[in-house]
C-alpha cells in the first residue's frame, strides 16, 4: 500500500511527524550546546588572553584538542570511551550536548579573542588611565564592544553547530538526520525523506540567522558600536 | 606653594635597542603648567606616558607625591595612582558604546564607588566646564573630533585628578576645532590646575606655560620660562627646531 502513496501524501503521513520531532531534539541539541558553548568559550578566550602562562597554555591546548581531531571522534570518545575510563555512563543526549559544546567551545573562543584584539589599544589605555583595573576594563569597556562585530563569525560558528549536530546520530540520538535515515530506509524512499531533512537543518538555521539579523540591528540601534 | 607633585629622576626608557629616553629628570610642582615640545621622536608622548604607567620604564624612577609610581607596586595601588593622574590622548579614546554621560560616570563609579547621583552631579559640573552640558546623552560618534576631545577631558577631570597629562590632544583635529580645545586647556591651567601639555601648539606655550621643555633624541635639552627659550635659547638645537617652525 505504502509504494503507492505520492510524494505529499508520504510527506504528511510518515515523514513530517516525526521530522518535526527530530527537529525539536536539534534544536534543543544546537541551542543548549551552544549556549554552554559561548560561556565556555568566552572563559577559554580570556584565559587566552591571560598575563599568567599557565592559563594561556590550558586555553592553548584545548583549543589545540578541540580543533586538531574531528567532532565524530569526539563525539564516539564521550559516548563510548569516558565510560570505561571513569565510572560515569552519560546518555546519548547529555553526550552529545557534552561532546558538542566541548567543540563549539574551541571555536567560538578564538572568535571571542579576535573581537577583543581588534579593539583598539586606545580604549584599554584610556580605561586604565582611569583607574579601571584589568577586570573592570575587559567587562565594562572592551567586550561590550565586541558584541556587534562577533555576531557575523558567531551566527556562522552556529550554523555550522546546527548541521553538526547530525553527527551525534552515530550514538543513537534521534535528531534530524537520525530519524529521517530511518524512515528513509524502512520505506526505501531515501529521496524524499533526505530531501526533508535538507529542509528541516534549513528551517532551523534560517531561523537562528533571524535572530541574530534582529539582534544586531537592536545593538546598532543601541549606540551602535 | 612649592608642594612637588611628581619627580621624576634619570627616566630611561629603550624599546630593545632603541634608546627612546636617556635619564631624564624634573620636577612639576602643584599647579604649574609645564609644556614639552620637540620634534617627532624625540620621546615627548613616551615620556608623557611613563609618568602614568601606560610605557613601563627600563630605568630611573617616577615619584607621585613622594610614592614611586608603578615599580614592584599591587595592581590595586597602581590603578589607584593612576585615578589621581588624568590623562587625555591623541585620539580622544572615547569609549564608543558609552553615551557621553556614561564616559564621564563610567571611572567614578567603578573605582572612586561615588554614588550615582554624585556621579552624575560631577559629570554634569565638567560638561558644563567644557560647554558640552547639551551633549550629556549624545554618543561619541555624533560629536565632532573637538567636542569627543573636550569631552574627553572633562572624563579625566570627573576623577578629580592631581595632575592632567596631554598628550598632543589638538594634533588629531581639524585646523577650525583646535582652538575650542586649547580654550578649555587654558581655563584648565588658570583654575589652578597642575598640567603636564605634549603639544606643537608654540602659541598656547608661549601664553600658557609656567615652564616649557624641549626635548630631542631622549634628551631634555633646555628649559625655561616661554620668554627664555622662545625669544633667547641657550641651545642652538632648541633655536633651530623653533627657527623651523
Amino acid at each position: 500500500m505504502e509504494e503507492t502513496l505520492g510524494f505529499w501524501a508520504f510527506s504528511n503521513t510518515i515523514i513530517i511527524p516525526r521530522l518535526m520531532e527530530g527537529m525539536w531534539i536539534t534544536l534543543k541539541l544546537t541551542v543548549m550546546s551552544g549556549m554552554i558553548g559561548f560561556i565556555l568559550g568566552m572563559f577559554i578566550a580570556l584565559m587566552r588572553i591571560s598575563r599568567f602562562s599557565p592559563l594561556r597554555w590550558i586555553a592553548v591546548s584545548y583549543i589545540t584538542l578541540f580543533r586538531g581531531t574531528p567532532l565524530l571522534l569526539q563525539i564516539l570518545f564521550i559516548y563510548f570511551a569516558v565510560p570505561t575510563l571513569v565510572n560515569i555512563t552519560l546518555d546519548s543526549f547529555p553526550a552529545g550536548i557534552l561532546a558538542l559544546s566541548l567543540n563549539c567551545a574551541a571555536y567560538l573562543a578564538e572568535i571571542f579573542r579576535a573581537g577583543i584584539l581588534s579593539i583598539p589599544k586606545g580604549q584599554t589605555e584610556a580605561s586604565m588611565a582611569l583607574g579601571l583595573n584589568y577586570h573592570q576594563t575587559m567587562f565594562k569597556i572592551i567586550i561590550p564592544q565586541t558584541y556587534r562585530r562577533i555576531i557575523p563569525p558567531v551566527v556562522n560558528e552556529f550554523s555550522a553547530l546546527t548541521k553538526d549536530t547530525s553527527l551525534v546520530s552515530v550514538i543513537s540520538l534521534a535528531e534530524l538526520l537520525y530519524v529521517t535515515q530511518r524512515i528513509g530506509a524502512k520505506y526505501l524512499r531515501p529521496w524524499e525523506t533526505y530531501v526533508w531533512a535538507a529542509v528541516g537543518y534549513l528551517i532551523i538555521v534560517l531561523l537562528l540567522s533571524y535572530v541574530a539579523a534582529r539582534l544586531e540591528k537592536t545593538l546598532l540601534a543601541k549606540g551602535g558600536v | 606653594m612649592d608642594e612637588i607633585i611628581l619627580k621624576v629622576n634619570s627616566l630611561e626608557k629603550s624599546f630593545g635597542k632603541n634608546v627612546v629616553l636617556n635619564k631624564i629628570s624634573t620636577e612639576i610642582k602643584k599647579g604649574e603648567v609645564v609644556v614639552v615640545i620637540g620634534p617627532s621622536g624625540s620621546g615627548k608622548s613616551t615620556f608623557l606616558r611613563c609618568l602614568n604607567y601606560l610605557e613601563i620604564p627600563t630605568g630611573g624612577e617616577i615619584y607621585f607625591r613622594n610614592d614611586r609610581v608603578g615599580f614592584g607596586k599591587k595592581e590595586k595601588e597602581l590603578d589607584l595612582q593612576r585615578s589621581k593622574i588624568g590623562m587625555v590622548f591623541q585620539s580622544f579614546n572615547l569609549f564608543p558604546h558609552l553615551s557621553v554621560l556614561q564616559n564621564l560616570t563610567i571611572a567614578p563609579l567603578s573605582v572612586l564607588k561615588v554614588t550615582n547621583e554624585e556621579a552624575e552631579d560631577r559629570a554634569k559640573d565638567y560638561l558644563k566646564k567644557v560647554g558640552l552640558l547639551e551633549k550629556i546623552n549624545a554618543y561619541p560618534r555624533e560629536l565632532s573630533g573637538g567636542q569627543q576631545q573636550r569631552v574627553a577631558i572633562a572624563r579625566a577631570l570627573s576623577m578629580q585628578p592631581e595632575v592632567m597629562l596631554f598628550d598632543e590632544a589638538t594634533s588629531a583635529l581639524d585646523p577650525e576645532l583646535v582652538g575650542e580645545v586649547l580654550k578649555v586647556m587654558k581655563d584648565l591651567a588658570v583654575s589652578g590646575m597642575t598640567m603636564i601639555v605634549v603639544t606643537h601648539e608654540m602659541s598656547f606655550a608661549k601664553e600658557v606655560a609656567d615652564r616649557v621643555i624641549f626635548m630631542d633624541g631622549g634628551v631634555i635639552v633646555e628649559e625655561g620660562i616661554p620668554g627664555e627659550i622662545f625669544s633667547a635659547p641657550k641651545e642652538k638645537r632648541t633655536s633651530d627646531f623653533l627657527g623651523r617652525l
